[in-house]
């Protein structure tokens, strides 16, 4: 066990580095890079360029540098917790998205909470009544779900909710809570302004999770040992509850990993559609101006999310399911 | 009478194969090549063949864009700039016309700063069909003027309502479909290049090939989709023209796809070149290039077709996503996402709701491709 969880972390940390290597790279690909983007907007303002900024931004970004060098000073800084300095904001990366990617884990936790409360009772609920008009009628809207692409969900409820309630659903606080201290009453209106992002984003999944659910619960349900435990007299809701589901459990918990790089794309779109403040709009802005070391920490940091995420998957897995071994027996 | 039946001799020659031999029909069902069974139980999927019957008519519309469209794509109709959607009609006052609109009577309502169009009931524009409209360059081969709809002389037929420049949305999105639709084939075609070829070796021959590609797999599938593609698509530089944008697009949703295609590939290789007519084509000289494409690549070829299927909606909601935040392609070409980013104003949807309606045709080629690829890939296995 050990021994799997040592090699697991290094490939997580190989990974990690070729994907930071990737993403420095992916973000200094357009011709020029900060500077000269920052050069250009000053000078279709009209606004005379300050020689002496730039050449204090060259120095203080090492922008004069070749890649490589910036590449390895920036992880050099990395591995030690310093992730660099946004040009744009002028202030340390951790400052910037501090706060943002607090929102941001807070969004995509509770979508997969979201995800895994509705879809467990409706993926029971499917494959014991199979074929009836509630199962059809929930696989159909799951359908629907599955094929609306939630950035559209998101601009069709944002209007809706404009033209017959009148009332503005973007941002993740009230605007009179901005820049205030976390009070009771900040922590409700966050928790009212989740709810619409949280379904837009988590429609898609859930349906997936249902189809699977559904699947995985009618295989184990035909299985002898049901018969068995039916024909010995035990009561429906026991039989179902003790063995068949835990049986068919897998999906929810092997799909984290799965989920997590699903729930963040579709966070990233909707947020910058519905203004929330996470990472979308920041990470757009960031890619746009080449401000590469907030854009690329921020990928680092969304990928970081999902290995991470893919291993606690696996782990759990492990832990709640005996049948798996972590540790393959290849001869 | 006796209630026995009469002694009954056939005249015809004994047979004696007679029970083994098959009726026309028969054969016709035993001897099908897969490819025909596979065809059969599609067309048992009710939902499937429909789905796919929508799909070929869009597909087909591409080829003859100009004509169907009653405008230009960048005509613009400076007096009719965010006029509503035209009803079409069949009666005036009870008597039949044939389809007609009614003219618009504009009004700048100085109060709330809107422009106001209504529908006045006393100009009838009569429809008119195969009829001369917008001038128009087919396929930039030769000029002509034909259309499918036209409005009537001096008339105006919105079917959609016109945008803030007073272009007509429903020619535009007919146009953007040519854009739209064809995003996913292209994307699917280099992803599947991509993923036959690297998932092909990584399977085939094992070892470091594989390792390498399974690690590379790994390292794409851990950086979100999304964020990925966006920053492909920010390095794309800014003077590219916009049909280079447009390959450009199609290139990074390939190279962002076939991570999951290779993986079926090679998973399905690693069983498949231990069977025996593997070991035979070997023997018999043939060089690994051969034994992939031709004798282990078609046993599951109908799978790939169908996992593709399922992936190009990804694909053309990718293109309409980055389109929307402005990363994707640029006017003047015109796809359902560049179109949609008219819709990002919120105030004026609120006002001009039809801007929202290029967001219909994205919806119903994703909802159709899940059903045909559904149906497909129920199919892709007859023996089943």
């Amino acid at each position: 066990m050990l021994n799997y969880f040592a090699r697991r972390i290094l490939t997580m940390l190989l990974t990690l580095l070729v994907v930071s290597a990737l993403v420095f790279v992916i973000i200094q690909l357009p011709e020029g890079d900060y500077l000269t983007s920052y050069i250009a907007e000053l000078e279709s303002q009209g606004e005379a360029v300050d020689p002496q900024k730039i050449a204090y931004l060259k120095e203080e970004f090492g922008l004069d540098k070749p890649i490589w060098l910036q590449y390895l000073s920036w992880i050099g800084g990395v591995v030690q917790g310093d992730f660099g300095r946004s040009i744009e904001f002028d202030l340390p990366v951790t400052d910037v998205i501090g706060e943002v990617f607090l929102f941001s884990l807070i969004l995509n936790f509770s979508i997969i909470v979201f995800i895994y409360i509705v879809a467990f009772p409706i993926g029971v609920y499917s494959a014991t009544h199979q074929y009836s008009w509630g199962d059809h009628g929930l696989t159909f809207v799951g359908f629907i779900g599955l094929a609306t692409p939630n950035f559209l969900l998101a601009l069709i409820l944002m209007f809706l909710a404009r033209k017959y309630f009148g009332t503005s659903i973007g941002g993740l606080v009230d605007p009179s809570f901005e820049n205030q201290p976390w009070t009771f009453d900040k922590i409700l209106s966050l928790l009212e302004h989740l709810i619409v992002p949280v379904v837009v984003i988590g429609t898609s999944g859930t349906a997936g999770m249902i189809r699977r659910l559904r699947a995985n619960l009618l295989d184990e349900l035909h299985k002898q040992y049901v018969v068995t435990a039916r024909a010995k007299g035990l009561p429906e809701g026991k039989l179902l509850l003790k063995y068949p589901l835990r049986m068919a459990l897998n999906p929810f918990i092997a799909d984290i990993g799965n989920l997590l790089p699903q729930v963040i794309s579709g966070a990233v779109i909707v947020a910058v559609i519905m203004d929330l403040p996470t990472t979308g709009p920041v990470i757009l802005d960031a890619l746009r101006s080449q401000d590469m070391f907030l854009a690329g920490s921020f990928l680092l940091f969304v990928s970081l999310l999902t290995v991470v995420g893919m291993f606690i998957s696996d782990l759990l897995l492990a832990v709640l399911d005996p049948r798996i071994r972590l540790e393959g027996t290849r001869e | 009478m006796s209630d026995k039946l009469e002694h009954f001799v056939s005249v015809d020659p004994f047979n004696p194969q007679e029970v083994e031999e098959l009726s026309p029909e028969q054969e016709r069902f035993y001897m099908a090549s897969q490819w025909r069974m596979m065809w059969w139980r599609l067309k048992r999927h009710k939902i499937a063949v429909a789905a796919g019957a929508v799909l070929a008519v869009m597909y087909l519309s591409i080829f003859i864009t100009e004509f169907i469209a009653p405008y230009d794509l960048l005509n613009r109709h400076t007096d009719h700039i965010f006029a509503p959607p035209q009803q079409i009609h069949l009666f005036n006052e009870g008597s039949f016309e044939g389809p007609f609109v009614y003219g618009l009577d504009y009004n700048l309502n100085l109060e709330t700063l809107r422009r106001d169009y209504t529908p006045n009931p006393n100009r009838v524009q009569k429809l008119r069909f195969f009829c001369h409209g917008d001038k128009y360059e087919f396929w930039n081969l030769f000029e002509a003027d034909l259309h499918l709809i036209c409005p009537a002389e001096g008339g105006t037929f919105f079917f959609l309502g016109t945008d803030r420049l007073g272009r007509d949305i429903w020619s535009r999105m007919i146009y953007g479909a040519r854009i739209s639709l064809t995003v996913g084939m292209v994307g699917i075609a280099i992803s599947f290049l991509l993923g036959l070829t690297i998932g092909g070796a990584a399977g085939y021959f094992g070892g470091w090939v594989d390792n390498i590609a399974q690690r590379s797999i790994e390292i794409l599938r851990s950086i979100p989709e999304l964020p990925l593609w966006m920053g492909l698509s920010a390095a794309m530089p800014e003077d590219w023209s916009a049909v280079t944008v447009f390959f450009g697009l199609t290139i990074i949703l390939g190279l962002v796809d076939w991570p999951g295609l290779a993986r079926a590939v090679r998973s399905k290789l690693l069983a498949l070149r231990e069977e025996d007519f593997c070991t035979a084509a070997a023997l018999m000289g043939a060089p690994p290039k051969r034994i992939i494409a031709r004798h282990l690549l078609p046993n599951f070829m109908s799978h790939l077709i169908a996992s593709a299927t399922l992936s190009i909606p990804s694909m053309i909601l990718a293109e309409t996503a980055l389109s929307f935040l402005g990363l994707g392609l640029r006017p003047p070409v015109t796809s359902w996402g560049v179109l949609l980013v008219e819709a990002q104003n919120f105030q004026a949807v609120a006002v001009y709701p039809w801007l929202l309606f290029p967001a219909i045709p994205v919806i119903v080629t994703v909802l159709a491709f899940n059903f045909f690829g559904d149906g497909l890939r129920d199919a892709a296995d007859p023996y089943k």
